[in-house]
Protein backbone atom coordinates (compact mmCIF):
# COMPACT_ATOMS: atom_id res chain seq x y z
CA UNK A 1 0.00 0.00 0.00
CA UNK A 2 1.36 3.53 -0.69
CA UNK A 3 -0.42 7.08 -0.48
CA UNK A 4 -1.44 6.25 -4.24
CA UNK A 5 -3.88 3.90 -3.62
CA UNK A 6 -6.14 5.79 -0.84
CA UNK A 7 -9.93 6.63 -1.24
CA UNK A 8 -10.65 10.00 -2.21
CA UNK A 9 -13.81 9.40 -1.28
CA UNK A 10 -12.69 10.70 2.43
CA UNK A 11 -10.71 13.07 3.86
CA UNK A 12 -6.87 11.78 4.83
CA UNK A 13 -7.99 9.40 7.67
CA UNK A 14 -11.30 9.70 7.36
CA UNK A 15 -12.04 12.89 9.81
CA UNK A 16 -12.42 16.07 8.66
CA UNK A 17 -9.91 18.63 9.41
CA UNK A 18 -11.54 20.43 12.01
CA UNK A 19 -12.41 17.50 13.96
CA UNK A 20 -8.51 15.98 13.82
CA UNK A 21 -7.86 19.70 15.52
CA UNK A 22 -10.30 19.27 17.98
CA UNK A 23 -8.90 16.17 18.49
CA UNK A 24 -5.57 16.98 18.87
CA UNK A 25 -6.40 19.99 20.85
CA UNK A 26 -7.71 17.54 23.67
CA UNK A 27 -4.40 15.32 22.67
CA UNK A 28 -2.54 18.08 23.71
CA UNK A 29 -3.73 19.04 26.88
CA UNK A 30 -3.91 15.57 27.52
CA UNK A 31 -0.31 15.09 26.91
CA UNK A 32 0.35 18.37 29.00
CA UNK A 33 -1.77 16.78 31.95
CA UNK A 34 0.01 13.52 32.26
CA UNK A 35 -3.02 10.93 33.56
CA UNK A 36 -5.74 13.59 33.22
CA UNK A 37 -9.45 12.52 31.24
CA UNK A 38 -9.67 15.19 28.89
CA UNK A 39 -13.08 14.95 27.48
CA UNK A 40 -13.41 15.31 24.33
CA UNK A 41 -16.37 15.93 21.53
CA UNK A 42 -16.32 12.09 20.31
CA UNK A 43 -17.48 11.08 16.79
CA UNK A 44 -19.26 8.34 14.84
CA UNK A 45 -16.66 6.15 13.09
CA UNK A 46 -18.10 3.63 10.49
CA UNK A 47 -17.44 1.05 13.47
CA UNK A 48 -19.10 -0.57 16.50
CA UNK A 49 -18.12 1.28 19.65
CA UNK A 50 -16.38 -2.10 20.97
CA UNK A 51 -13.83 -1.79 18.42
CA UNK A 52 -12.42 0.81 19.96
CA UNK A 53 -13.30 4.05 18.07
CA UNK A 54 -11.49 6.27 20.37
CA UNK A 55 -8.61 4.87 19.38
CA UNK A 56 -9.12 4.70 16.07
CA UNK A 57 -10.06 8.41 16.11
CA UNK A 58 -6.78 9.33 18.13
CA UNK A 59 -4.66 7.35 15.47
CA UNK A 60 -6.92 9.54 12.46
CA UNK A 61 -6.06 12.48 14.04
CA UNK A 62 -2.13 11.99 14.68
CA UNK A 63 -1.87 9.71 11.40
CA UNK A 64 0.58 11.61 8.34
CA UNK A 65 1.36 9.99 4.99
CA UNK A 66 4.44 8.83 6.57
CA UNK A 67 3.28 6.51 9.23
CA UNK A 68 3.99 3.29 9.71
CA UNK A 69 0.72 1.89 11.52
CA UNK A 70 0.35 -1.19 13.46
CA UNK A 71 -2.86 -2.51 15.16
CA UNK A 72 -3.00 -5.19 17.59
CA UNK A 73 -5.73 -6.94 19.61
CA UNK A 74 -4.95 -9.15 22.56
CA UNK A 75 -1.11 -9.79 21.29
CA UNK A 76 -1.81 -10.21 17.84
CA UNK A 77 -1.87 -8.85 14.30
CA UNK A 78 -4.60 -10.86 12.68
CA UNK A 79 -7.60 -11.27 15.04
CA UNK A 80 -10.79 -9.44 12.92
CA UNK A 81 -10.52 -6.46 14.85
CA UNK A 82 -6.73 -5.73 13.97
CA UNK A 83 -7.13 -6.23 10.87
CA UNK A 84 -10.25 -4.21 10.02
CA UNK A 85 -9.03 -1.55 11.81
CA UNK A 86 -5.27 -2.04 9.89
CA UNK A 87 -7.53 -2.42 6.78
CA UNK A 88 -9.42 0.94 7.46
CA UNK A 89 -6.58 2.72 7.50
CA UNK A 90 -5.10 1.90 4.88
CA UNK A 91 -8.31 2.58 2.78
CA UNK A 92 -8.83 6.33 3.98
CA UNK A 93 -5.22 7.23 4.33
CA UNK A 94 -3.26 5.18 2.06
CA UNK A 95 -0.56 4.61 4.80
CA UNK A 96 1.64 1.89 4.96
CA UNK A 97 0.87 -1.08 8.13
CA UNK A 98 3.08 -3.53 9.28
CA UNK A 99 3.14 -6.08 12.13
CA UNK A 100 6.82 -5.39 12.82
CA UNK A 101 6.65 -3.59 16.47
CA UNK A 102 9.87 -2.45 15.65
CA UNK A 103 9.06 -0.96 11.86
CA UNK A 104 6.02 0.92 12.99
CA UNK A 105 5.45 4.92 14.31
CA UNK A 106 2.43 4.18 15.32
CA UNK A 107 0.94 1.36 17.37
CA UNK A 108 -3.14 0.95 18.26
CA UNK A 109 -3.69 -1.84 20.48
CA UNK A 110 -6.23 -3.68 22.76
CA UNK A 111 -4.99 -5.31 26.06
CA UNK A 112 -1.56 -5.98 25.17
CA UNK A 113 1.65 -3.56 25.14
CA UNK A 114 4.33 -5.13 22.64
CA UNK A 115 6.87 -7.03 24.45
CA UNK A 116 9.89 -5.19 22.71
CA UNK A 117 11.04 -2.28 24.50
CA UNK A 118 9.48 0.87 22.20
CA UNK A 119 11.30 3.54 21.07
CA UNK A 120 11.67 7.15 21.28
CA UNK A 121 9.55 8.42 18.13
CA UNK A 122 6.75 5.68 18.51
CA UNK A 123 3.65 6.25 19.71
CA UNK A 124 1.20 3.96 21.56
CA UNK A 125 -2.75 4.25 21.21
CA UNK A 126 -4.86 2.52 23.25
CA UNK A 127 -8.40 1.95 22.77
CA UNK A 128 -10.22 2.37 26.19
CA UNK A 129 -13.82 1.09 26.77
CA UNK A 130 -13.86 2.23 30.35
CA UNK A 131 -11.52 5.23 31.65
CA UNK A 132 -12.59 6.13 34.88
CA UNK A 133 -10.66 4.19 37.52
CA UNK A 134 -13.13 5.28 40.46
CA UNK A 135 -16.12 4.07 38.99
CA UNK A 136 -16.03 0.92 40.60
CA UNK A 137 -17.54 2.52 43.96
CA UNK A 138 -18.72 5.74 42.72
CA UNK A 139 -20.80 6.20 39.51
CA UNK A 140 -21.45 9.79 40.18
CA UNK A 141 -19.46 11.58 37.49
CA UNK A 142 -19.44 15.05 39.24
CA UNK A 143 -18.35 13.36 42.61
CA UNK A 144 -15.72 11.26 40.50
CA UNK A 145 -14.13 14.48 38.92
CA UNK A 146 -13.86 16.17 41.94
CA UNK A 147 -12.13 13.14 43.89
CA UNK A 148 -9.97 13.25 41.03
CA UNK A 149 -9.12 17.38 41.16
CA UNK A 150 -9.17 16.97 44.97
CA UNK A 151 -6.46 14.23 45.14
CA UNK A 152 -8.75 11.94 46.97
CA UNK A 153 -8.06 8.62 45.67
CA UNK A 154 -8.70 6.88 49.28
CA UNK A 155 -11.71 4.98 47.27
CA UNK A 156 -9.10 2.62 44.73
CA UNK A 157 -7.44 1.35 48.02
CA UNK A 158 -10.77 0.31 49.37
CA UNK A 159 -11.05 -1.39 46.00
CA UNK A 160 -8.07 -3.07 46.57
CA UNK A 161 -8.42 -3.79 50.39
CA UNK A 162 -11.61 -5.71 48.94
CA UNK A 163 -9.30 -7.69 46.63
CA UNK A 164 -7.15 -8.78 49.56
CA UNK A 165 -10.11 -9.08 51.60
CA UNK A 166 -12.26 -11.48 49.16
CA UNK A 167 -8.61 -13.46 47.33
CA UNK A 168 -6.24 -13.64 50.08
CA UNK A 169 -3.84 -10.72 47.47
CA UNK A 170 -5.04 -8.06 44.87
CA UNK A 171 -6.53 -10.45 42.17
CA UNK A 172 -7.14 -7.37 40.03
CA UNK A 173 -5.09 -8.70 36.77
CA UNK A 174 -6.09 -6.10 33.96
CA UNK A 175 -7.15 -2.66 34.18
CA UNK A 176 -4.80 -2.49 37.26
CA UNK A 177 -5.05 1.18 38.37
CA UNK A 178 -1.89 3.31 38.67
CA UNK A 179 -0.88 6.62 39.74
CA UNK A 180 0.87 9.17 37.32
CA UNK A 181 3.49 11.61 38.17
CA UNK A 182 2.55 11.32 41.84
CA UNK A 183 -0.41 13.45 40.57
CA UNK A 184 -3.42 11.30 38.61
CA UNK A 185 -4.62 7.94 39.36
CA UNK A 186 -5.20 6.06 36.00
CA UNK A 187 -6.76 2.98 34.42
CA UNK A 188 -4.53 1.91 31.63
CA UNK A 189 -7.44 -0.13 30.55
CA UNK A 190 -8.34 -3.82 29.30
CA UNK A 191 -4.13 -4.12 29.28
CA UNK A 192 -3.04 -6.99 31.89
CA UNK A 193 -1.33 -5.57 34.71
CA UNK A 194 1.61 -7.65 33.58
CA UNK A 195 2.46 -4.41 31.30
CA UNK A 196 1.39 -1.94 33.79
CA UNK A 197 6.07 -1.59 34.81
CA UNK A 198 6.19 -1.25 30.54
CA UNK A 199 4.06 1.88 30.84
CA UNK A 200 6.56 3.45 33.23
CA UNK A 201 9.40 5.63 32.00
CA UNK A 202 8.21 4.10 28.32
CA UNK A 203 10.05 6.53 25.79
CA UNK A 204 7.10 6.36 23.39
CA UNK A 205 3.81 8.33 23.48
CA UNK A 206 1.29 6.81 24.95
CA UNK A 207 -2.39 7.87 24.00
CA UNK A 208 -5.65 6.68 25.48
CA UNK A 209 -8.74 7.40 23.66
CA UNK A 210 -12.43 6.37 24.93
CA UNK A 211 -14.74 6.57 22.40
CA UNK A 212 -18.51 5.93 23.70
CA UNK A 213 -16.88 7.56 27.08
CA UNK A 214 -15.36 10.32 25.06
CA UNK A 215 -11.85 11.15 27.21
CA UNK A 216 -8.52 11.14 26.18
CA UNK A 217 -5.50 10.79 28.50
CA UNK A 218 -1.64 10.25 27.98
CA UNK A 219 1.59 9.33 29.49
CA UNK A 220 3.83 11.80 27.47
CA UNK A 221 7.73 9.67 27.19
CA UNK A 222 9.57 9.03 30.15
CA UNK A 223 6.62 9.37 32.67
CA UNK A 224 6.47 7.98 35.72
CA UNK A 225 3.78 5.44 36.58
CA UNK A 226 3.09 3.86 39.52
CA UNK A 227 0.65 0.38 39.90
CA UNK A 228 -1.32 1.09 43.27
CA UNK A 229 -0.69 -1.46 46.35
CA UNK A 230 0.14 -1.91 49.52
CA UNK A 231 2.88 -2.15 51.93
CA UNK A 232 2.37 -5.73 52.70
CA UNK A 233 0.68 -6.07 49.40
CA UNK A 234 2.97 -4.94 46.93
CA UNK A 235 2.44 -4.83 43.42
CA UNK A 236 3.58 -7.60 41.45
CA UNK A 237 3.18 -8.81 37.92
CA UNK A 238 1.59 -12.19 36.62
CA UNK A 239 4.36 -14.88 36.90
CA UNK A 240 4.10 -17.93 34.18
CA UNK A 241 6.34 -20.86 35.14
CA UNK A 242 7.15 -21.52 31.97
CA UNK A 243 8.63 -20.27 28.48
CA UNK A 244 6.74 -19.69 25.73
CA UNK A 245 6.54 -23.26 23.50
CA UNK A 246 7.20 -21.90 20.39
CA UNK A 247 10.02 -19.54 21.01
CA UNK A 248 11.62 -20.53 24.42
CA UNK A 249 10.81 -16.73 25.01
CA UNK A 250 10.60 -16.27 29.20
CA UNK A 251 9.30 -13.25 31.00
CA UNK A 252 6.47 -12.99 28.26
CA UNK A 253 2.84 -12.53 28.56
CA UNK A 254 1.52 -16.15 27.43
CA UNK A 255 -1.80 -17.47 25.98
CA UNK A 256 -3.12 -20.86 26.43
CA UNK A 257 -3.61 -22.69 23.20
CA UNK A 258 -5.73 -25.59 22.94
CA UNK A 259 -4.16 -28.08 20.65
CA UNK A 260 -7.02 -31.19 20.42
CA UNK A 261 -10.21 -32.06 22.20
CA UNK A 262 -8.34 -34.44 24.81
CA UNK A 263 -6.47 -31.57 26.44
CA UNK A 264 -3.63 -31.06 24.88
CA UNK A 265 -2.23 -27.52 25.48
CA UNK A 266 0.30 -24.75 24.89
CA UNK A 267 1.10 -21.37 26.31
CA UNK A 268 2.98 -19.42 23.54
CA UNK A 269 3.39 -15.58 23.19
CA UNK A 270 0.51 -13.78 23.50
CA UNK A 271 2.54 -11.05 21.28
CA UNK A 272 2.82 -12.74 17.81
CA UNK A 273 5.17 -10.22 16.15
CA UNK A 274 7.57 -11.16 19.13
CA UNK A 275 7.14 -14.73 18.71
CA UNK A 276 7.49 -14.87 15.13
CA UNK A 277 11.04 -12.59 15.32
CA UNK A 278 12.73 -14.43 18.18
CA UNK A 279 11.49 -17.92 15.80
CA UNK A 280 12.93 -16.32 13.14
CA UNK A 281 16.08 -15.52 14.65
CA UNK A 282 16.55 -19.30 15.36
CA UNK A 283 15.19 -18.58 19.11
CA UNK A 284 13.19 -22.04 19.42
CA UNK A 285 10.58 -23.37 22.41
CA UNK A 286 9.73 -26.91 22.79
CA UNK A 287 7.04 -27.54 20.49
CA UNK A 288 8.96 -24.91 18.06
CA UNK A 289 9.99 -26.91 15.52
CA UNK A 290 6.64 -29.42 14.84
CA UNK A 291 3.99 -27.26 15.95
CA UNK A 292 5.00 -23.24 15.01
CA UNK A 293 3.11 -22.22 11.87
CA UNK A 294 -0.57 -24.34 11.91
CA UNK A 295 -0.44 -23.61 16.07
CA UNK A 296 -2.77 -20.57 15.70
CA UNK B 1 6.39 37.45 75.16
CA UNK B 2 5.08 35.97 72.15
CA UNK B 3 5.64 32.53 73.44
CA UNK B 4 4.35 32.88 76.67
CA UNK B 5 1.16 33.87 74.75
CA UNK B 6 0.88 31.08 72.74
CA UNK B 7 1.39 28.82 75.71
CA UNK B 8 -1.14 30.57 77.51
CA UNK B 9 -3.76 30.25 74.47
CA UNK B 10 -3.28 26.13 74.25
CA UNK B 11 -4.05 26.21 77.77
CA UNK B 12 -7.19 27.92 77.14
CA UNK B 13 -8.15 25.86 73.86
CA UNK B 14 -9.81 23.66 76.71
CA UNK B 15 -12.02 26.64 77.60
CA UNK B 16 -12.81 27.65 74.06
CA UNK B 17 -15.75 26.42 72.28
CA UNK B 18 -15.13 24.08 69.14
CA UNK B 19 -17.73 25.27 67.06
CA UNK B 20 -19.31 28.97 67.00
CA UNK B 21 -22.77 29.26 64.91
CA UNK B 22 -24.03 32.70 64.19
CA UNK B 23 -26.96 34.22 62.75
CA UNK B 24 -27.33 31.16 60.39
CA UNK B 25 -29.93 31.70 58.46
CA UNK B 26 -31.67 28.82 55.82
CA UNK B 27 -34.42 29.59 53.65
CA UNK B 28 -35.94 27.59 51.16
CA UNK B 29 -37.01 30.06 48.67
CA UNK B 30 -39.81 31.49 50.54
CA UNK B 31 -40.06 28.92 52.92
CA UNK B 32 -37.47 29.48 56.32
CA UNK B 33 -35.35 26.17 56.99
CA UNK B 34 -33.68 28.03 60.18
CA UNK B 35 -33.17 31.30 61.01
CA UNK B 36 -31.14 33.75 63.11
CA UNK B 37 -29.21 30.58 64.87
CA UNK B 38 -26.80 31.52 67.70
CA UNK B 39 -24.78 28.34 69.58
CA UNK B 40 -21.62 27.02 70.82
CA UNK B 41 -20.51 23.70 71.66
CA UNK B 42 -17.49 23.35 73.77
CA UNK B 43 -15.45 19.88 73.58
CA UNK B 44 -16.37 16.93 74.60
CA UNK B 45 -20.15 17.51 75.24
CA UNK B 46 -23.22 16.55 73.64
CA UNK B 47 -26.04 18.85 71.93
CA UNK B 48 -28.90 18.15 71.40
CA UNK B 49 -31.21 19.29 69.20
CA UNK B 50 -34.99 18.65 69.44
CA UNK B 51 -38.07 20.31 67.81
CA UNK B 52 -41.47 18.76 66.05
CA UNK B 53 -41.25 17.43 62.44
CA UNK B 54 -40.44 20.30 60.11
CA UNK B 55 -38.68 22.37 62.90
CA UNK B 56 -35.75 22.84 61.35
CA UNK B 57 -33.53 20.69 62.26
CA UNK B 58 -31.84 18.78 59.75
CA UNK B 59 -31.86 22.25 58.05
CA UNK B 60 -29.96 23.92 61.17
CA UNK B 61 -27.36 20.42 61.15
CA UNK B 62 -26.48 20.04 57.69
CA UNK B 63 -25.75 24.00 57.58
CA UNK B 64 -23.29 23.02 60.56
CA UNK B 65 -21.49 20.27 59.12
CA UNK B 66 -21.00 21.75 55.90
CA UNK B 67 -23.32 19.72 53.81
CA UNK B 68 -25.87 22.70 53.18
CA UNK B 69 -24.47 26.21 52.33
CA UNK B 70 -26.88 28.70 54.49
CA UNK B 71 -28.49 31.85 53.24
CA UNK B 72 -26.84 33.69 55.86
CA UNK B 73 -24.68 33.97 58.98
CA UNK B 74 -21.55 31.84 59.81
CA UNK B 75 -20.41 28.54 61.27
CA UNK B 76 -16.65 28.47 62.72
CA UNK B 77 -14.34 25.85 63.83
CA UNK B 78 -11.63 25.43 66.06
CA UNK B 79 -9.18 23.13 63.36
CA UNK B 80 -6.64 21.34 65.60
CA UNK B 81 -3.93 23.59 65.08
CA UNK B 82 -6.68 25.68 67.88
CA UNK B 83 -7.22 28.00 64.89
CA UNK B 84 -10.93 29.67 64.51
CA UNK B 85 -11.84 29.12 61.10
CA UNK B 86 -14.98 30.08 59.14
CA UNK B 87 -16.58 26.96 57.34
CA UNK B 88 -17.78 28.22 54.04
CA UNK B 89 -14.50 30.23 54.11
CA UNK B 90 -12.44 26.70 53.61
CA UNK B 91 -11.15 25.74 50.34
CA UNK B 92 -13.21 22.81 49.08
CA UNK B 93 -10.20 20.04 49.83
CA UNK B 94 -10.20 21.55 53.45
CA UNK B 95 -13.93 20.85 53.91
CA UNK B 96 -13.68 17.71 52.84
CA UNK B 97 -10.71 17.24 54.74
CA UNK B 98 -12.26 17.81 57.79
CA UNK B 99 -15.45 16.04 56.84
CA UNK B 100 -13.92 12.59 56.78
CA UNK B 101 -11.36 13.40 59.67
CA UNK B 102 -12.00 15.44 61.85
CA UNK B 103 -15.70 15.15 61.88
CA UNK B 104 -18.14 12.50 61.78
CA UNK B 105 -21.57 12.23 60.31
CA UNK B 106 -24.29 9.24 61.17
CA UNK B 107 -27.16 9.09 59.36
CA UNK B 108 -30.67 8.04 60.31
CA UNK B 109 -30.70 5.78 57.43
CA UNK B 110 -27.57 3.62 57.12
CA UNK B 111 -27.48 3.34 53.71
CA UNK B 112 -26.48 7.15 53.23
CA UNK B 113 -23.40 6.67 55.10
CA UNK B 114 -22.59 3.05 53.91
CA UNK B 115 -20.99 1.90 51.24
CA UNK B 116 -23.51 -1.28 50.92
CA UNK B 117 -21.61 -2.89 48.31
CA UNK B 118 -18.26 -3.41 49.89
CA UNK B 119 -17.22 -5.35 53.00
CA UNK B 120 -17.80 -4.36 56.50
CA UNK B 121 -13.66 -4.02 57.30
CA UNK B 122 -13.53 -2.03 54.05
CA UNK B 123 -16.04 0.42 55.69
CA UNK B 124 -14.65 1.14 58.65
CA UNK B 125 -10.81 1.01 56.96
CA UNK B 126 -12.16 3.61 54.07
CA UNK B 127 -11.23 6.82 56.18
CA UNK B 128 -8.15 5.37 57.14
CA UNK B 129 -7.26 4.88 53.12
CA UNK B 130 -8.23 8.33 52.94
CA UNK B 131 -6.06 9.87 54.75
CA UNK B 132 -3.13 7.34 53.32
CA UNK B 133 -2.93 4.31 55.20
CA UNK B 134 -1.39 1.88 53.04
CA UNK B 135 -0.67 -1.55 55.35
CA UNK B 136 -3.69 -3.73 54.25
CA UNK B 137 -2.67 -6.08 57.64
CA UNK B 138 -2.86 -2.62 60.14
CA UNK B 139 -6.03 -1.07 58.15
CA UNK B 140 -7.87 -4.90 59.04
CA UNK B 141 -6.29 -4.75 62.47
CA UNK B 142 -7.96 -1.29 63.74
CA UNK B 143 -10.89 -2.02 61.48
CA UNK B 144 -11.39 -5.75 63.75
CA UNK B 145 -11.17 -3.33 66.59
CA UNK B 146 -13.35 -1.14 65.94
CA UNK B 147 -16.15 -3.59 64.93
CA UNK B 148 -15.49 -4.81 68.24
CA UNK B 149 -15.84 -1.74 70.07
CA UNK B 150 -19.60 -1.28 68.60
CA UNK B 151 -20.15 -4.80 69.51
CA UNK B 152 -19.64 -6.30 65.92
CA UNK B 153 -18.16 -9.72 66.04
CA UNK B 154 -15.18 -9.45 64.22
CA UNK B 155 -16.10 -12.66 61.87
CA UNK B 156 -18.66 -10.49 60.04
CA UNK B 157 -15.50 -8.32 58.98
CA UNK B 158 -15.76 -9.31 55.30
CA UNK B 159 -19.76 -9.46 54.79
CA UNK B 160 -21.12 -6.56 53.31
CA UNK B 161 -23.46 -4.37 55.26
CA UNK B 162 -26.38 -5.51 53.25
CA UNK B 163 -26.45 -8.77 55.35
CA UNK B 164 -26.30 -6.79 58.84
CA UNK B 165 -29.14 -5.85 60.61
CA UNK B 166 -30.31 -2.27 60.56
CA UNK B 167 -29.11 -2.13 64.41
CA UNK B 168 -25.52 -3.66 63.03
CA UNK B 169 -25.68 -1.28 60.45
CA UNK B 170 -26.11 1.97 62.26
CA UNK B 171 -23.25 0.54 64.74
CA UNK B 172 -20.98 -0.17 61.54
CA UNK B 173 -21.84 3.53 60.18
CA UNK B 174 -21.04 5.14 64.14
CA UNK B 175 -17.36 2.63 63.52
CA UNK B 176 -16.99 3.88 60.15
CA UNK B 177 -17.13 7.67 61.71
CA UNK B 178 -15.34 7.07 64.68
CA UNK B 179 -11.96 5.74 63.17
CA UNK B 180 -10.40 8.69 62.18
CA UNK B 181 -10.31 9.58 66.12
CA UNK B 182 -12.81 12.88 65.02
CA UNK B 183 -13.59 15.30 68.03
CA UNK B 184 -17.21 16.61 66.64
CA UNK B 185 -19.67 13.70 65.49
CA UNK B 186 -23.06 15.01 63.82
CA UNK B 187 -25.99 12.82 64.08
CA UNK B 188 -29.37 12.75 62.79
CA UNK B 189 -32.26 10.69 64.32
CA UNK B 190 -29.64 8.05 64.64
CA UNK B 191 -31.90 5.58 66.55
CA UNK B 192 -35.09 6.63 64.64
CA UNK B 193 -35.13 3.42 62.13
CA UNK B 194 -34.60 1.13 64.84
CA UNK B 195 -37.15 -0.36 66.99
CA UNK B 196 -37.42 0.21 71.00
CA UNK B 197 -35.32 -2.93 72.28
CA UNK B 198 -32.56 -2.27 69.41
CA UNK B 199 -32.56 1.69 69.89
CA UNK B 200 -31.42 0.97 73.98
CA UNK B 201 -28.86 -0.92 73.09
CA UNK B 202 -27.53 1.45 70.60
CA UNK B 203 -27.87 4.25 72.96
CA UNK B 204 -25.84 2.68 75.60
CA UNK B 205 -23.11 2.17 72.87
CA UNK B 206 -22.84 5.19 71.92
CA UNK B 207 -23.26 7.08 75.44
CA UNK B 208 -20.57 4.42 76.42
CA UNK B 209 -18.30 5.68 72.96
CA UNK B 210 -19.15 9.37 73.95
CA UNK B 211 -17.56 9.52 77.13
CA UNK B 212 -14.64 7.47 76.40
CA UNK B 213 -13.78 9.33 73.59
CA UNK B 214 -14.30 12.27 74.80
CA UNK B 215 -16.53 13.26 71.81
CA UNK B 216 -18.11 16.24 71.00
CA UNK B 217 -21.95 15.76 69.79
CA UNK B 218 -24.35 17.27 68.12
CA UNK B 219 -27.38 14.94 67.63
CA UNK B 220 -31.17 15.83 65.78
CA UNK B 221 -33.93 14.13 67.74
CA UNK B 222 -37.40 14.17 68.37
CA UNK B 223 -37.31 11.44 70.90
CA UNK B 224 -36.74 13.84 74.50
CA UNK B 225 -35.61 10.57 75.84
CA UNK B 226 -32.63 10.40 73.65
CA UNK B 227 -31.64 13.97 74.61
CA UNK B 228 -32.06 12.82 78.25
CA UNK B 229 -30.06 9.89 77.96
CA UNK B 230 -27.36 11.71 75.98
CA UNK B 231 -27.03 15.29 75.69
CA UNK B 232 -25.42 17.87 78.19
CA UNK B 233 -27.30 20.67 76.95
CA UNK B 234 -30.59 21.51 74.17
CA UNK B 235 -31.69 23.89 71.99
CA UNK B 236 -35.78 23.52 71.41
CA UNK B 237 -36.80 24.50 67.80
CA UNK B 238 -39.82 25.64 66.52
CA UNK B 239 -40.99 27.21 62.90
CA UNK B 240 -37.03 26.99 62.28
CA UNK B 241 -36.19 29.74 65.51
CA UNK B 242 -34.39 28.40 68.79
CA UNK B 243 -36.91 28.74 71.24
CA UNK B 244 -34.81 27.73 74.32
CA UNK B 245 -31.79 26.21 74.85
CA UNK B 246 -29.99 25.58 78.48
CA UNK B 247 -28.74 22.32 80.18
CA UNK B 248 -30.89 19.35 79.57
CA UNK B 249 -31.62 18.18 83.09
CA UNK B 250 -33.08 22.19 83.75
CA UNK B 251 -34.84 22.16 80.80
CA UNK B 252 -36.46 18.77 80.97
CA UNK B 253 -37.39 19.24 84.74
CA UNK B 254 -38.34 23.15 84.18
CA UNK B 255 -39.50 24.05 80.57
CA UNK B 256 -39.72 27.85 80.12
CA UNK B 257 -41.57 28.08 76.82
CA UNK B 258 -44.79 26.74 76.63
CA UNK B 259 -44.45 24.82 73.04
CA UNK B 260 -41.33 23.35 75.39
CA UNK B 261 -43.93 22.12 78.35
CA UNK B 262 -46.31 21.24 75.85
CA UNK B 263 -42.86 19.12 74.31
CA UNK B 264 -42.30 17.48 77.61
CA UNK B 265 -45.86 17.29 79.04
CA UNK B 266 -46.95 15.16 75.93
CA UNK B 267 -43.37 13.08 76.08
CA UNK B 268 -44.77 12.29 79.96
CA UNK B 269 -47.84 11.25 78.80
CA UNK B 270 -46.54 8.63 77.03
N1 LIG C 1 -35.01 20.79 50.20
C1 LIG C 1 -36.01 21.52 50.70
N2 LIG C 1 -36.75 22.30 49.89
C2 LIG C 1 -37.77 23.06 50.37
N3 LIG C 1 -38.10 23.09 51.65
C3 LIG C 1 -37.41 22.34 52.52
C4 LIG C 1 -36.34 21.51 52.08
N4 LIG C 1 -35.82 20.86 53.16
C5 LIG C 1 -36.55 21.26 54.20
N5 LIG C 1 -37.50 22.15 53.83
C6 LIG C 1 -38.46 22.83 54.71
O1 LIG C 1 -37.74 23.47 55.75
C7 LIG C 1 -38.41 23.29 56.99
C8 LIG C 1 -37.49 22.58 57.96
O2 LIG C 1 -37.27 21.25 57.48
P1 LIG C 1 -36.25 20.24 58.18
O3 LIG C 1 -36.12 19.06 57.28
O4 LIG C 1 -35.04 20.96 58.54
O5 LIG C 1 -37.06 19.83 59.48
P2 LIG C 1 -36.80 18.72 60.58
O6 LIG C 1 -36.95 19.39 61.88
O7 LIG C 1 -35.53 18.04 60.31
O8 LIG C 1 -38.02 17.73 60.33
P3 LIG C 1 -38.10 16.13 60.54
O9 LIG C 1 -38.20 15.90 62.00
O10 LIG C 1 -39.37 15.77 59.84
O11 LIG C 1 -36.90 15.52 59.91
C9 LIG C 1 -39.69 22.55 56.67
O12 LIG C 1 -40.71 23.47 56.49
C10 LIG C 1 -39.38 21.85 55.38
O13 LIG C 1 -40.56 21.65 54.64
MG1 LIG D 1 -34.99 15.98 59.80
ZN1 LIG E 1 6.99 -16.99 21.65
Amino acid sequence: MNAMSRNATYNFAYLDEQTKRMIRRAILKAIAIPGYQVPFASREMPMPYGWGTGGVQVTAAILGPDDVLKVIDQGADDTTNAVSIRKFFERVAGIETTTHTAEATIIQTRHRIPEAPLAEGQVLVYQVPIPEPLRFLEPRETETRKMHALEEYGLMHVKLYEDIAKNGHIATTYAYPVKVEGRYVMDPSPTPKFDNPKMHMSAALQLFGAGREKRIYALPPHTEVVSLDFEDHPFEVQRFDRPCALCGAEQVYLDEIVLDDRGGRMFVCSDTDHCETRRAEGHRGELGGELSGEAK
Amino acid sequence: MTIALRNADVFAAEDLPLLCVRGLTRTYGTRIGCAEVDLDVWPGEVLAIVGESGSGKSTLLNCISARLEPTSGTVCYRMRDGEMRDLYRLQEAERRLLLRTDWGFVHQNPADGLRMTVSAGANVGERLMAVGDRHYGRIRETATDWLGRVEISADRIDDQPRAFSGGMRQRLQIARNLVTGPRLVFMDEPTGGLDVSVQARLLDLLRGLVNDLGLAVIIVTHDLAVARLLSHRMIVMKDGNVIEHGLTDRLLDDPQAPYTQLLVSSILQV
